[in-house]
């Protein structure tokens, strides 16, 4: 049955003024009750129903205002002191002293307490009882599952931008440096904001401070000297610093003109004098130094051109650098295509600047770093893989991981482990991988967001990570006991792994490189030759060992059926035996073996029995 | 003199650094330490700490009473014997004897 209820409205009305008026209640719908469904229903008698009779309670959550807290010293002066006596004067302190000593309970006081002290005293001096007695002892590592866990969560007051860089205060882990950009190529809406934030740990609802460069920052990182100073690049080739005491201005940029002229993908401070030094990479192919005095003009410049002819129209636009303050003139640059460059800034020639290009990668390098503790050896991170190399082979990595489902966007090493490496994906997973535990997989793999992880950053001392994702939430991770407590035999045991792999790849070059030079003394034909003829002479060699082998076991076969055949003729024999020549299966070792031995027995007990007889008969 | 010969005795124990005396005001009556400012810091520390541990004890079970109080440090043991008005401390050295 439907209930419509019409109204109608002249056009001309719509829109007027509500006016309500009173009326008197109409009934729309009369709907009896229907006999027939009662049909459907059982009437039940008793009914059972629960009743509880219980205080009656309410959960309810609470935020309560932030308590603070302050520290305080106290200094003690001197008190106590009853009014007439002036603790300044030494007269009055002494007259005061002298007249408590008089008193008898004080005397009787101090000697029991006295009697007291003696006997501990004496304790103490007769035996340590606080001495550790199982100090040689080590502490076994326990072992507990691999496992990471997320500490806090700072996101973005902004939306529409993704965390680019991470960076950690350097002295200690309170701090966290942000830069924040929306890195798709012109997709950020106009008015998405360039701030990027410090953020301070324990808060993470406020950012400490904001800075407010022109540009969105791409990259920033706090001055490893001085802790107070941060030097960031931004979207638009500039490059600014800022001091953190000074406010959310920069304090000085680079002009447009004399910088980069694409987004400045990392910024690094350099190793000097002076300290302010630094150096920065982008994707125009440049690599400029800058002095932080004055960013008008860089100091140095230098063009990532793998034909080393400073040609900035081949240059590789560069996405990664890689610097290690212990090796202050020799830096690594990641390339868009893929390459990776090694340079020594000291080079005399500009040709000389650029030692070795790398053949890394098949997308872009996000990511490259030198193992903190073996710097011969580093890790790159591209497309779908992360690759371990190692400086001095060139032409290929010395362990590489599986190719992964979706591609990595930014690795490092663990400070405080070298074969510990972390390696973050488009999936938003971050992956630890452990070389001493397994090669293949990582050893922990955990989900932080649903995003795609775009960026991380590991504090110092290798507990917390830091990770960035797309949406501008950055959340910090800390790591299980495991990935941060280093064992004694580790650096030697990581050691010979790399080892191992360089040598493998030293072989594989050399061979590569005498197979190469065969091809250019014999020419195509007779390498080919040369090819069958070794497949020939392989297959040849296979088959003698096989014939040789199996000329071994027949050997051995009929060697023991003589045995076997000389113990029946001297003596005893057993049944079993019998059986067991009948059988004649040489397959059966173990059968073989208790045979042998049965053979041996039987020459001995026919010895005795030879013996025995003799004896009898004399 | 007995309370001198009480004090000189403590002082000759093997590694006892210094004595102290405190009367129920956290006034140092004798001392063994040549500073006098670290004779105060002592007394006025000391003394808060032993009142809190003896009222901890009493709260814990009222029939009780603190007898002894040892405070172990990585460098050295300081150790306190209360009383009703006074409070006697001694900073000791420990050392094993073999």
């Amino acid at each position: 049955m439907e209930i419509q209820y019409v109204y109608t409205k002249k056009r001309a009305d719509f829109g007027r003024q509500c006016i309500f008026s009173d009326r008197p209640s109409e009934l729309l719908v009369d709907i009896a009750p229907n006999p027939e469904a009662l049909k459907e229903f059982l009437e039940r008698d008793p009914v059972d129903r629960a009743i509880q009779v219980v205080q009656e309670m309410s959960e309810h959550d609470v935020n309560t205002e932030r308590f603070e807290t302050d520290s305080h010293g106290v200094n003690h002066a001197e008190g106590g002191w009853p009014k007439d006596v002036n603790p300044q004067e030494v007269e009055q302190v002494i007259r005061f002293r002298k007249k408590v000593e008089k008193d008898e309970m004080y005397v009787s006081t101090v000697q029991n307490l006295g009697n007291q002290m003696e006997h501990c005293i004496r304790q103490n001096n007769a035996i340590d009882i606080y001495q550790d007695y199982f100090s040689d002892i080590e502490i076994q590592a326990t072992e507990e599952p691999p496992s990471a866990k997320t500490i806090n969560v700072f996101r973005d007051p902004c939306k529409d931008r993704g965390v680019a860089h991470i960076s950690w205060y350097p002295d200690g882990p309170t701090k966290l440096a942000i830069a924040y950009c929306n890195t798709d190529f012109q997709r950020a809406p106009k008015d998405t904001s360039t701030e990027s934030y410090l953020w301070d740990v324990i808060n993470p609802n406020k950012p400490e401070l904001a800075l407010k460069p022109v540009s969105p920052l791409v990259c920033l990182e706090y001055n490893p000297k001085d802790s107070h100073v941060l030097v960031g690049g931004c979207y638009n080739g500039q490059i600014a610093y800022w001091d953190s005491r000074k406010g959310s201005q920069p304090v000085e940029s680079t002009e447009v003109a004399n910088g980069h002229r694409d987004p400045v993908w990392k910024v690094i401070w350099n190793q000097s004098k002076t300290g302010t030094e630094c150096f920065s990479v982008s994707t125009d192919g440049q690599v400029l130094w800058w002095d932080t005095r004055k960013l008008s003009e860089p100091i140095e410049r230098l063009c990532l051109d793998p034909t080393k002819k400073q040609d900035l129209a081949c240059a590789h636009g560069a996405y990664s650098l890689e610097y290690e303050p212990t090796i202050p003139t020799k830096f690594m640059a990641g390339s868009e295509q893929g390459a990776i460059f090694a340079c020594n800034r000291k080079g005399k020639t500009d040709a000389d600047k650029i030692v070795a290009v790398y053949p890394g990668h098949i997308g872009p390098v996000y990511a490259l770093q030198r193992n903190p503790q073996f710097p011969k050896v580093f890790m790159s991170v591209g497309d779908w893989t992360a690759r371990i190399w190692s400086e001095d082979i060139k032409e290929n990595a010395i362990m590489w991981t599986k190719y992964h489902q979706c591609g990595l966007t930014d690795g490092c090493w663990s400070t405080a482990r070298p074969g510990v490496f972390f390696t973050s994906k488009t999936d938003g997973t971050l992956d630890v991988w452990d070389l001493l535990f397994k090669q293949n997989d990582p050893t922990l793999t955990v989900q932080v967001c649903d995003e795609p992880l775009q960026c991380l950053r590991l504090q110092e001392h290798g507990r917390l990570m830091a990770c960035g994702s797309q949406s501008g939430v950055a959340t910090i991770v800390e790591l299980s006991e495991g990935f941060y407590a280093q064992n004694r035999n580790e650096r030697n045991l990581v050691n010979a792994i790399f080892e191992r792999e360089t040598r493998r790849e030293k072989i594989l070059e050399s061979r590569h490189r005498e197979m190469k030079l065969k091809e250019k003394k014999g020419g195509a034909e007779e390498e080919e030759e040369h090819r069958d003829e070794e497949h020939e002479d392989l297959v040849a060699k296979a088959e003698a060992d096989f014939f040789a082998a199996i000329e071994n076991e027949k050997k051995l076969r009929d060697r023991r059926k003589e045995e076997r055949e000389a113990a029946l003729r001297n003596g005893q024999v057993d049944e079993e035996e019998e059986a067991g020549t009948g059988i004649g299966d040489a397959e059966d070792e173990a059968e073989e073996k208790q045979e042998l031995e049965k053979v041996e027995e039987v020459p001995e007990q026919a010895a005795e029995e030879k013996g025995e007889s003799e004896s009898a008969e004399k | 003199a007995e309370v001198e010969e009480t004090f000189k005795r403590i002082l000759a124990h093997k590694g006892v650094v210094g004595v102290i005396i405190v009367n129920f005001d956290g006034i140092p009556i004798r001392s063994s330490f040549a500073d006098s400012s670290l004779t105060v810091q002592y007394c006025a520390l000391i003394q808060q700490l032993a009142h809190k541990s003896r009222s901890a004890i009493r709260d814990l079970d009222p029939g009780n009473d603190l007898t002894f109080l040892r405070i172990r440090s990585k460098k050295n043991e300081i150790m306190v014997a209360p009383d009703k008005d006074y409070l006697l401390v001694v900073v000791q050295e420990p050392c094993d004897q073999p």
